[in-house]
C-alpha cells in the first residue's frame, strides 16, 4: 500500500526524468479498492503502522547507505594535523564507534526528534533543513498551483476538442514538457528571461515578508517576480502530466452513458462539463498530483540550484558535496515523512472525492 | 386510441453517419405518429437502427452522425434544423429520454438530489427548495421509498431496478410530452422489470404522456404498448395496433420474429429462427433490405417496396406478406380483423 518513490538522487547524478508509465505504476496501488467493511479509525491506524515500518526501513537504508559514500572526516581535516588530532576529530564526531552503535544512537536520538548535529554548521540537522523548508514548500506549492491552473483546462480544451488544431499544438507542447530535461529548461528559461529579455530576476527569493514567522515571497512584488520562473521550471513536467491526465480522463468520461443523459436532460455545455465531467476527472487528476507533490519536492533540488532558491534542495546538495551526513539524512527522512503523510493525505481526500470508495463505508 | 392531432409526428426521418468506411444510413426514412398517452413500441434486432430514431427525436445524434433529412413535429413545431440551443431547451421538458443501462445513466460521483434539481433548475427559475420538493414528489411516484432520505444517497447505494425507476422519475420531472424509453428494462430482471412496466403504464396513463418504447422484446411491447413499429436496416417494415400486429403479423420478417418467442401454446414444438444475419447498413442489399433472409424472396424484391397502408391502422413494407387465412392473395389486408382490442 505505501505509495512512495524512493529519493533517487543520493549521487551527484541530476535527478533522471520519470516517464510517464512510472507515474501510473505509482498511481496503481492507490487505485485499488480501499478495504471497505473496517471503520476509518482501523483504516488509519493500519497505515499509520505501515507507515512507521517504511520510516524504519528507509532509516536503516539511508544510514548504512551514507556511511558506503565518502569519508566526511577527509572534510574536517587539513594536511598540518598530526593523527592524534585526526583521531580526536573523529571521537568527536562519534564516528569511532562500531557502525551498529552509530545507528542504534541515530535512532534513539531520532525517536526523540534529534536527528543529529550538522558535521559542517555544529547547528541540528533537523532545524537547519526546517529553516529552509519555507522556501521549497513555497516553490513546491505555487509549481503545483500552476499545474493545476494551466494544466486543467488546457486538457479539458484538448479532450472536448481532440481534433481540432489548437488541441494538437497543445498535446504536442505536453510532449515537449515531458522529454525536456528540468535542468535544462531552467538554463533556457534564465537565458531567455532573464539575460535576454531582462524581464524577470534569475536568482534568490526577493523580498519576503514574515507570515506566522515563515519568510514567505509571494507576498510580495519582487518576491513574485523571482517566483515566476523557478516555479515554472519546476511545474512543467507537472503540468504536462496534468494535461495529458485531464485529456484521458475527459475523452472518457464524454462517452459515457450519464453524460449523454446528463444532455437528455437538457443540461447547458457549462453545467456539463464544470460539473458532470470536471467531478468525475479530478479523481484521478487530485490523486496523482497528490503524490507528484513529493516529487516536487524532491525535484526542487536541480531547480533550486540553477536558480539559487534558497530552500532544502540547495542544502542538499551543498551537503552531498561536503559529505555532511545528518544533513543528508535528515533530509531523506523528511523526504520520507513527506511521502507517507501526502500519500494518507491523498486516500482521504480520494474518498471524499469518489464516494464508492468512502472508507468504511458499510451501506450499499 | 383516439388519433386527434398527434402530439409527436415524425415524417421520412433520416439519420446517416458519415463513416471512413462509407455512408451508413442508420435511419432511412423512417415515420410515425404519435397521439397523447400512447404507447409506440418500436421493436428491432441490434443494429436496426430504432436506438438511433430515438437519439434523433432528442437531437443527440453525435458526430459522425447527423439527421440529414425528414420532419419531427413535437406538437405542430418543426424540430428539424434547430440550433442546439433550442434543442437543448426541449430536452428534459417536452420530450425526454431513459436509457438502457441504469448502472451508467445516472452519474456516479453527484448525489441523487443534485442531478434531479439540476434537471429542474435548467429550465425553470424554481428555487433550490421547490425544486427538492418536486424531485421528493417525483421519487415518490415512481414508488421509491422513503424519498426524502434517498435523495442525499449517491447511485451506487441504490439497485438496478431503482436506478432505473430514479432515471424514470428524471424523465418525468418536467412532466414532458413524450418520453423516449430505450431498452430500460433489459438490464433488470424479470420480476423488477414487470413492476417497472406496471409503473410506466400507469403512469402514462395518468399524466397522459406519450411514450416510445425501444425494445427487442415482443412480450414487453405486448404488454405495454398500444401500437408497434417493427424496424429493420433503418426502416419500419411493419406498424400497426399491437395486438394486430403480434397476432397475424404481415411482413416475413415481424412473423419470424413473432414465432421465435416460446409461448404457452407451442409447448414441445420447435421455435422458428429468422436465418442469417441482419446486414451491415455499410452494404445493404439492393430492394428489399430482408430479402436474402427471407423464405419467400423472388425477383420481385429487387425492388425497395413502399410502406402500404390499409383501413385499419396497419401499415408493412412487403411484396409478398403473411396473409391471413381465407384472404386472396393481393386482396386487401386484415380486414375481417384479428384484434382483440
Amino acid at each position: 500500500m505505501p505509495v512512495f518513490a524512493p529519493p533517487d538522487f543520493l549521487g551527484e547524478a541530476p535527478v533522471p526524468v520519470r516517464p510517464f508509465s512510472a507515474v501510473f505504476t505509482s498511481f496503481a496501488p492507490l487505485c485499488a479498492p480501499v478495504e471497505r467493511s473496517r471503520p476509518m479509525s482501523v483504516f488509519i491506524l493500519r497505515r499509520l503502522m505501515q507507515s512507521a515500518l517504511v520510516m524504519v526501513a528507509m532509516a536503516a537504508i539511508v544510514f548504512f547507505g551514507m556511511h558506503l559514500v565518502g569519508d566526511p572526516v577527509d572534510m574536517f581535516v587539513s594536511p598540518d594535523m598530526d593523527q592524534a588530532d585526526i583521531e580526536q576529530v573523529v571521537r568527536a564526531l562519534g564516528l569511532d564507534r562500531p557502525i551498529l552503535e552509530q545507528f542504534w544512537a541515530f535512532v534513539t536520538s531520532a525517536l526523540q526528534g534529534d536527528l543529529g548535529q550538522s558535521f559542517v554548521f555544529g547547528q541540528p540537522a533537523l532545524g537547519l533543513i526546517l529553516e529552509r523548508m519555507p522556501a521549497t514548500l513555497e516553490l513546491a506549492f505555487i509549481a503545483l498551483l500552476m499545474a493545476i491552473v494551466f494544466g486543467i483546462p488546457l486538457g479539458l480544451y484538448a479532450g472536448l476538442k481532440p481534433d481540432s488544431p489548437v488541441s494538437r499544438t497543445i498535446m504536442a507542447g505536453s510532449i515537449l514538457g515531458f522529454s525536456l530535461p528540468t535542468f535544462w529548461v531552467g538554463i533556457m528559461l534564465i537565458m531567455v528571461f532573464a539575460v535576454m529579455l531582462g524581464w524577470l530576476p534569475s536568482t534568490g527569493r526577493g523580498e519576503t515578508v514574515e507570515v506566522l514567522g515563515v519568510p514567505v515571497s509571494f507576498l510580495t512584488l519582487d518576491g513574485l517576480r523571482h517566483l515566476i520562473l523557478p516555479a515554472f521550471n519546476l511545474a512543467l513536467l507537472k503540468i504536462s502530466l496534468v494535461i495529458r491526465l485531464t485529456r484521458a480522463g475527459t475523452r472518457e468520461v464524454m462517452l459515457q452513458d450519464y453524460i449523454k443523459f446528463a444532455r437528455a436532460k437538457g443540461l447547458g455545455r457549462g453545467r456539463i462539463v464544470g460539473v458532470h465531467v470536471m467531478k468525475n476527472i479530478l479523481i484521478p487528476v487530485v490523486t496523482v498530483l497528490g503524490l507528484e507533490f513529493g516529487s516536487l519536492i524532491a525535484f526542487s533540488v536541480v531547480t533550486e540550484t540553477i536558480f539559487a532558491w534558497p530552500g532544502m534542495g540547495k542544502l542538499l546538495i551543498e551537503s552531498i558535496q561536503q559529505l555532511d551526513r545528518p544533513v543528508i539524512v535528515a533530509y531523506l527522512m523528511m523526504i520520507v515523512f513527506l511521502f507517507v503523510v501526502i500519500n494518507l493525505v491523498v486516500d482521504v481526500l480520494y474518498s471524499i472525492l469518489d464516494p464508492r470508495v468512502r472508507l468504511g463505508d458499510r451501506g450499499a | 386510441m383516439s388519433q386527434t392531432s398527434p402530439v409527436l409526428q415524425v415524417e421520412d426521418l433520416q439519420t446517416h453517419f458519415f463513416t471512413r468506411a462509407g455512408v451508413a444510413r442508420a435511419v432511412d426514412g423512417v415515420s410515425f405518429s404519435l397521439g397523447r398517452g400512447e404507447v409506440m413500441g418500436l421493436v428491432g434486432e441490434s443494429g436496426s437502427g430504432k436506438t438511433v430514431t430515438g437519439f434523433s427525436l432528442l437531437g443527440l445524434v453525435d458526430p459522425p452522425g447527423r439527421i440529414v433529412g425528414g420532419s419531427i413535429r413535437l406538437g405542430g413545431e418543426e424540430l428539424i434544423g434547430r440550433s442546439e440551443r433550442d434543442w437543448q431547451a426541449l430536452r428534459g421538458t417536452r420530450i425526454a429520454m431513459i436509457f438502457q443501462d441504469p448502472m451508467m445513466t445516472l452519474n456516479p460521483v453527484l448525489r441523487i438530489d443534485t442531478q434531479m434539481i439540476e434537471a429542474i433548475r435548467a429550465h425553470a427559475p424554481v428555487s433550490e427548495a421547490d425544486a427538492r420538493e418536486r424531485a421528493r414528489a417525483a421519487l415518490a411516484r415512481v414508488g421509491i421509498p422513503s424519498p426524502d432520505e434517498r435523495l442525499a444517497a449517491y447511485p451506487h447505494q441504490f439497485s438496478g431496478g431503482m436506478r432505473q425507476r430514479v432515471a424514470i422519475a428524471i424523465a418525468l420531472l418536467n412532466e414532458p410530452d413524450v418520453i423516449v424509453a430505450d431498452e430500460p428494462t433489459t438490464a433488470l430482471d424479470v420480476t423488477i422489470q414487470a413492476q417497472i412496466l406496471y409503473e410506466v403504464r400507469k403512469l402514462c396513463a395518468e399524466t397522459g404522456m406519450a411514450m416510445i418504447w425501444i425494445t427487442h422484446d415482443l412480450a414487453v411491447v405486448g404488454g405495454l404498448a398500444d401500437k408497434v413499429a417493427v424496424m429493420y436496416a433503418g426502416r419500419i417494415v411493419e406498424e400497426g395496433p399491437v395486438d394486430a400486429v403480434l397476432d397475424g403479423p404481415l411482413h416475413p420478417y415481424t412473423h419470424g420474429l413473432v414465432g421465435s418467442v416460446p409461448s404457452q401454446n407451442q409447448r414441445g414444438q420447435k421455435l422458428t429462427q429468422i436465418p442469417g444475419m441482419a446486414p451491415s447498413l455499410l452494404s445493404l442489399p439492393p430492394g428489399c433490405s430482408f430479402a436474402p433472409r427471407c423464405a419467400r424472396a423472388d425477383g420481385a424484391c429487387a425492388v425497395m417496396p413502399d410502406l402500404v397502408g390499409s383501413g385499419d391502422g396497419r401499415a408493412m413494407r412487403c411484396h409478398h406478406p403473411h396473409l391471413p387465412p381465407g384472404e386472396a392473395a393481393g386482396g386487401a389486408i386484415g380486414e375481417t380483423g384479428r384484434a382483440r382490442a
